[in-house]
């Protein structure tokens, strides 16, 4: 493992930065009530440099992006950047941009309805009037000089995305930057617009700005980056040349594996053979967030998509479910075409899914951990047929039993549960409506390790006794590899693999995710 | 390695395709030309002359500042619904005053500006007081300015339930300054003041930081944010603004009227929202500008107009032209926003969509 | 083990907010009624009206039947607000355009022939047609996605001249003892009749939320529109259906204010009751943002602004100077539940906390 040769700590002001590099942290924590989301970790940028910043999820990247930014305060550590004397401290975002730290996020933040080159100045300037012509050919002739193509008068609205996040970065340049934080900025781009974006990259490592480059997808870190920095559970990995990673390796570093490791997995419980008939079958399946895909699954059998965080597992089952607006495919289920659009539908074919993002499609949170558990259920019902208070109570204890769901009482709103809970309430609430095939999407996440073997010997219970047929994704191949009969990988919104029989190891799953690079 | 551009994307510097905004307006403005030329085929020879826009122009002077206040906080993406109720108590009041003046004999030009100090003071008492609930304490704009259009309705009753001739011989004087040349047109001192407005907002909107920043914050809150933008001063301010000017409203609404009256400016409101929303400003913030709030004032007259001269009985006929008018702006946007969204989801499946794998 | 439920712990501590502003009132009317001498105010007797028929008469009674209409419309707009997160200002609009439906049809058949039949299709007629503008109402909310109080504002401004419209200039007096018994009293009944409208509407959606899913369906989709339609409802039907319900509680309430004046006055019929019930569902306290809502807080918050009403009314405060005092109510109601508030507050509670265990730790 390589690792920046760290300038000591006590050192004069001038002598902490070595020549070219612009950005050093060292040694930072941060811990929120319940967890340690940064534990000792350093980060080094250089001038010119793309440097890729990588982990899934719980790694810490946000976190220390955030601590950067001064959106959170550091609980210790320290942070230099080149021009500064002694340490930055930085307590606010616009601290940040001021010593020249900007941050281009994902949701663009800027405002739709103004025109490009407002959008570049406002905020910025001290005095009260508005010079529309200076600053639109300002802004022209920074546009012209990075390449982007918009014009300084057009309303940003009318810019595609891809251009709009340049916008943003052109605003970021003409604050002289020196770093330049790009947060997931290609996740709704398509190719081209990638290409675009990395043209504009490369322009602005060649003026020396360093570019921290946030992202999931494998091939592009590849294709662009100089360095990478792995971060996992909220500690440093490590810190490597890319020419010195070969793709294998990151993903092994990023899951937290060692390649050739094949230490046998804890037998949690036989794997059932799947039945012959085909549950469900979906043809050129697609979405507004998936391209078309093939998908089928047999009786009683239990499937994952594996991939890195942002691959598109969950689009997929998204779309399998018609929680996104389904755009094309046609669907069998249990061999009839069924029309699924909305999710409705797919419950009455029999389909459950457990979403991925809790908080914002889960959990009813003012409402009672009873009223959520049977919410699904009940609306399969029927409208008019409402479960009487005694079915409902008694539907709500038994699952609370059987999950050891903490709560003070079945009344109490579920949005007080702690976050684990809240998860296990609405797995509750897919397992009580016996569904025949039952998607999990990150069924684990924030739960106890005890739970967790719970949850996979529960899923391995319901494929035999009950000849479910279950899709489980997790960020745990440990997971998957213990309860799936069949894998598919997925890298960088694509299928790029099904592992069966004897694939079924850490070592075929992290080179089918890897890819052929290096 | 510098990016090439495409000389087809760059080679039109100016001409930008038309804009929602400029597409609302357009329409909004040729639905004036058809209303005008329908009262010039209706009501006759009257409408026909310059005298006649006018009139209109004097007779609505206050509903074109008040539309002026709902433009900027609807800009902003709130609303104020306090604005009929201030104009009422700000007229009413300054009345009062006048009254109480003349009683004691001061008739001179010194009632004149305390009045309209008086009017400028309650609607600022009133924009600090919705403003500061609604931007520092973050509670929606409607239920505060409800409360305080049922506050100022109520104290306005206070001042004075019954009508208030004005009778001071100095504001009489100072009511009766206008531009005129006779029987071609006459510009009375109150639609001077609000066209005044309407040139001082347009500046304000166009051309100076804070309405840029009521712009940007009505566009999307949380980037204005992170833009730097100051948030809360500046809808804090847009409200402030909004009232102070129907402060000046009800100056202006005694400068045209002969008396306070507790049923002055009653459901100017809603006019001055209909007026906003048909001249092209968004509901939903970000959109919007005065002159086409102006248009759609112009409008709402001249609908009146046309059902005053035809004579019809029956009132009620204004209400439902104005009602239906607003319905079908409201539609209209509601069109051309979701239009936007297909625009984008319409990109985005076309990116899922592309077949590799 | 399992604790036993509390819900009904969770279900009165919504109702706190009202029932402390009832105290309030009536202690202050208490204590206004022994300084003056004159407990009027609490009064309840027996008395004869003017068609000598025993009735209930008094202060206290006065106010709950005043408050009829009220409470009926309230309790759509808890639904509307619960499930769409906004508030419909046209239902005193749309009100007068149910009166005249009313009336019309009333008149259709003879104002001389009026009977149980009569006004029974009127009303329906009148629902009906009630129901149409309510919808449209919803439409413009749930499928077009319009902020209801704009959405509404269309009615709210030419709503009365629809019903001007309907009925033309005439203004008919409804002088029928059948009448009188559905604004009054029925003969041989003392308590007024639209109090048991009040108990009949409570009572059947209290059934329809026994009967179906409603109350779950529209609290989920208030709360959030999104998981609701992961669980397989549909949010536009159900705030559709919202509306649907506001419309039958408009056209009863306005049936209920027509039989009491014995006439449609197209521009007081229900005048600014739209304010008055978004007040009573707020005092209710059920967020005005959607969600979970509770019917019976909202009942009471009509019978407290009727009280309040009456109280200044009491004090020789002119009607129009109630709609200042309204408003301050409103205010401190809203500034107590706003955001901010809650922030400063948690601010202060987690700073005395901090200060209790450091001087814990100290000694």
């Amino acid at each position: 493992m390589e690792k920046q040769a760290v300038p000591a700590k006590g050192h004069k002001a001038s002598q902490v930065l070595e020549d070219n590099v612009v950005l050093a942290m060292r040694g930072i924590d941060k811990t929120f009530p319940g967890t340690r989301a940064l534990n000792n970790v350093d980060f080094t940028l250089r001038e010119g440099e793309i440097h890729a910043l990588m982990g899934e999820n719980g790694a810490g990247k946000s976190t220390l992006i955030k601590v950067l930014t001064g959106v959170y305060p550091k609980d210790s550590g320290h942070i230099y950047v080149k021009g500064i004397q002694g340490e930055a401290h930085i307590h606010s975002p616009q601290e940040a941009q001021n010593i020249g730290i900007s941050t281009v996020y994902q949701e663009i933040n800027l405002c739709p309805n103004l025109t490009v080159a407002e959008n570049m100045f406002i905020g910025r300037t001290k005095g009260a009037r508005v010079q529309w012509s200076v600053n639109e050919k300002k802004a022209d002739k920074i546009l012209r000089n990075l390449g982007i193509p918009a014009q300084a008068n057009q309303e940003l609205s009318r810019c595609s995305l891809a251009v709009q996040q340049m916008v943003a970065i052109a605003r970021a340049v003409d604050m002289n930057c020196k770093v330049l934080i790009l947060d997931e900025p290609t996740s709704s781009l398509d190719e081209k617009e990638v290409q675009m974006l990395f043209g504009l990259m490369r322009d602005l490592k060649s003026r020396g700005v360093g570019i921290i480059f946030v992202t999931h997808f494998l091939e592009q870190v590849y294709e662009v980056s100089d360095r990478i920095t792995v971060l996992r559970n909220g500690e440093l990995v490590g810190e490597y040349a890319v020419e010195n990673l070969p793709q294998v390796e990151l993903v092994a570093r990023m899951m937290g594996k060692d390649l050739n490791d094949l230490a046998d997995l804890e037998e949690i419980g036989q794997k059932k053979t799947a039945g012959e008939t085909v549950v469900y079958e979906a043809d050129k399946l697609s979405s507004t967030e998936s391209k078309p895909f093939h998908f089928s699954i047999r009786e009683g059998e239990v499937n994952g998509f594996t991939g890195l965080l942002g691959s598109g597992r969950s689009e997929s089952v998204r779309a399998i479910f018609g929680a996104d607006r389904v755009t094309g495919g046609s669907v069998k289920v249990k061999g009839k075409p069924v029309n699924i659009t909305k999710p409705h539908d797919a419950m009455k074919a029999g389909i459950g899914y457990l979403p991925e993002d809790r908080k914002r499609d889960g959990i009813i949170a003012d409402l009672s951990v009873r009223e959520n558990i049977i919410l699904a259920l009940q609306v399969m019902k029927g409208f008019f047929h409402p479960m009487n208070q005694k079915e409902t109570e008694k539907f709500a204890d038994e699952y609370i039993k059987a999950l050891k769901i903490k709560t003070a009482s079945q009344d109490t709103p579920v949005g007080s549960l702690s976050g684990g809970n809240q998860q296990k309430v609405i797995l509750a609430r897919w397992l009580l409506t016996h569904p025949d095939y039952l998607i999990l999407d990150e069924p684990t996440r924030g739960i106890d390790v005890g739970t967790k073997l719970e949850i996979q010997k529960l899923v391995l219970k319901l494929a035999a006794e009950e000849n479910m047929s279950i899709t489980f994704i997790s960020s745990e191949i440990e997971e998957m590899l213990r309860t799936c009969s069949r894998l598919i990988v997925m890298r960088d919104r694509n299928i790029v693999g099904e592992l069966t029989g004897d694939d079924l190891n850490q070592a075929s799953v992290m080179k089918t995710i890897a890819g052929g690079g290096q | 390695m510098k990016m090439t551009v495409k000389t087809s994307e760059v080679h039109t510097r100016h001409r930008q395709p038309m804009t929602d905004t400029k597409l609302l307006m357009l329409i909004a403005i040729g639905t004036f030309i058809a209303m005008y030329a329908f009262a010039m085929i209706f009501i006759g020879k009257r409408f026909l002359t310059v005298k006649e826009i006018f009139n209109l122009l004097n007779n609505n002077a206050y509903l074109i500042i008040l539309g002026c206040s709902l433009t900027i906080v609807m800009i902003g993406g709130g609303i104020d619904i306090s604005v009929g109720g201030v104009v009422c108590l700000s007229a009413m009041s300054c009345a009062k005053l006048l009254q109480y003046l003349q009683a004691q004999g001061i008739e001179g030009p010194l009632g004149v500006i305390l009045s309209l100090l008086l009017a400028l003071g309650i609607g600022l008492l009133f924009g600090i007081e919705q403003g500061y609930l609604v931007s520092y304490l973050e509670i929606q704009p409607f239920i505060v300015t409800l409360a305080g259009m049922f506050l100022s309705r109520g104290v306005t009753t206070m001042v004075s339930s019954e009508n208030v001739p004005i009778k001071h011989a100095g504001f009489q004087a100072f009511k009766s300054i206008a531009l005129q040349v006779p029987n071609v047109f006459k510009l009375e001192l109150g639609a001077a003041i609000a066209l005044l407005v309407l040139i001082g907002m347009y500046l304000l909107l166009r051309h100076h930081k804070l309405g840029r920043s009521i712009y940007a914050l009505g566009g999307n809150r949380q980037s204005a944010l992170m833009l730097g933008i100051n948030v809360k001063r500046s809808r804090f301010l847009s409200h402030v603004i909004s009232s102070v000017l129907a402060g000046l409203a009800g100056y202006v609404f005694i400068m045209h009227a002969s008396s306070g009256k507790t049923s002055i400016g009653l459901r100017s409101e809603m006019d001055a929202i209909a007026a906003a929303i048909i001249g092209g400003t968004l509901l939903t913030g970000g959109v919007g500008n005065v002159f086409g709030t102006f248009i759609g004032v112009m409008i709402l007259s001249t609908i009146q107009e046309i059902m005053a001269a035809s004579k019809v009985q029956e009132s009620y006929w204004q209400e439902i032209v104005s009602g239906a008018l607003l319905g079908f702006f409201i539609m209209l946007q509601s069109v051309v926003l979701s239009g936007r969204e297909k625009r984008r989801a319409k990109k985005n499946a076309l990116v899922a969509a592309e077949v590799k794998g | 083990m399992l604790q036993k439920r509390n819900s009904r712990k969770a279900d009165l501590s919504q109702l706190i907010i009202p029932l402390a502003a009832l105290g309030i009132l009536l202690l202050f009317n208490l204590i206004r009624g022994i300084v003056i001498g004159d407990l009027r105010f609490f009064s309840i007797g027996i008395g004869e009206n003017i068609y000598g028929n025993t009735v209930l008469t008094g202060n206290l009674i006065s106010i709950i039947d005043d408050a009829s209409a009220l409470a009926i419309i309230a309790m759509g707009m808890t639904l509307v607000t619960a499930a769409c997160g906004g508030q419909d200002i046209s239902v005193g609009a749309v009100g007068a355009i149910s009166g005249a439906v009313f009336i019309n049809v009333l008149a259709a058949f003879g104002l001389d022939k009026i009977s149980v039949g009569t006004i029974l299709v009127a009303l329906l007629a009148a629902t009906a047609v009630t129901i149409i503008f309510t919808l449209f109402n919803g439409t413009l909310v749930a499928v077009f996605k319009i902020q209801p109080m704009i959405a509404t504002l269309i009615l709210f401004s030419c709503g009365r001249s629809i019903a001007y419209m309907i009925t033309g200039s005439a203004t008919p007096q409804l002088n029928d003892p059948l009448i009188n018994a559905i604004g009054k009293t029925i003969p041989g009944i003392p308590i007024p009749t639209p109090i048991f409208l009040v108990v009949i509407m409570g009572l059947l959606l209290t059934l329809i939320f026994k009967v179906t899913n409603l109350r779950l369906y529209t609290q989920t989709v208030g709360i959030n529109q999104g998981a609701a339609r992961l669980n397989g409802i549909n949010p536009v039907i159900i705030k559709l259906l919202s509306f649907v319900i506001l419309g039958i509680c408009v056209s009863l309430a306005s049936m209920i204010q027509v039989c009491r004046l014995n006439q449609l006055a197209h521009k007081t019929l229900l005048d600014a009751i739209e304010m008055d019930a978004i007040l009573a569902v707020a005092i209710g306290g059920n967020s005005l943002g959607g969600g979970k809502f509770r019917l019976s807080g909202t009942i009471l918050g009509a019978y407290i602004i009727l009280m309040l009403t009456n109280t200044l009314n009491d004090m020789n405060v002119s009607a129009d100077s109630i709609k200042a005092y309204k408003a301050i109510v409103i205010i401190i109601i809203v500034i107590a539940g706003s955001p901010g508030i809650k922030n400063k507050i948690s601010e202060l509670w987690k700073k005395s906390r901090s200060r209790s265990s450091k001087a814990m730790a100290g000694r």
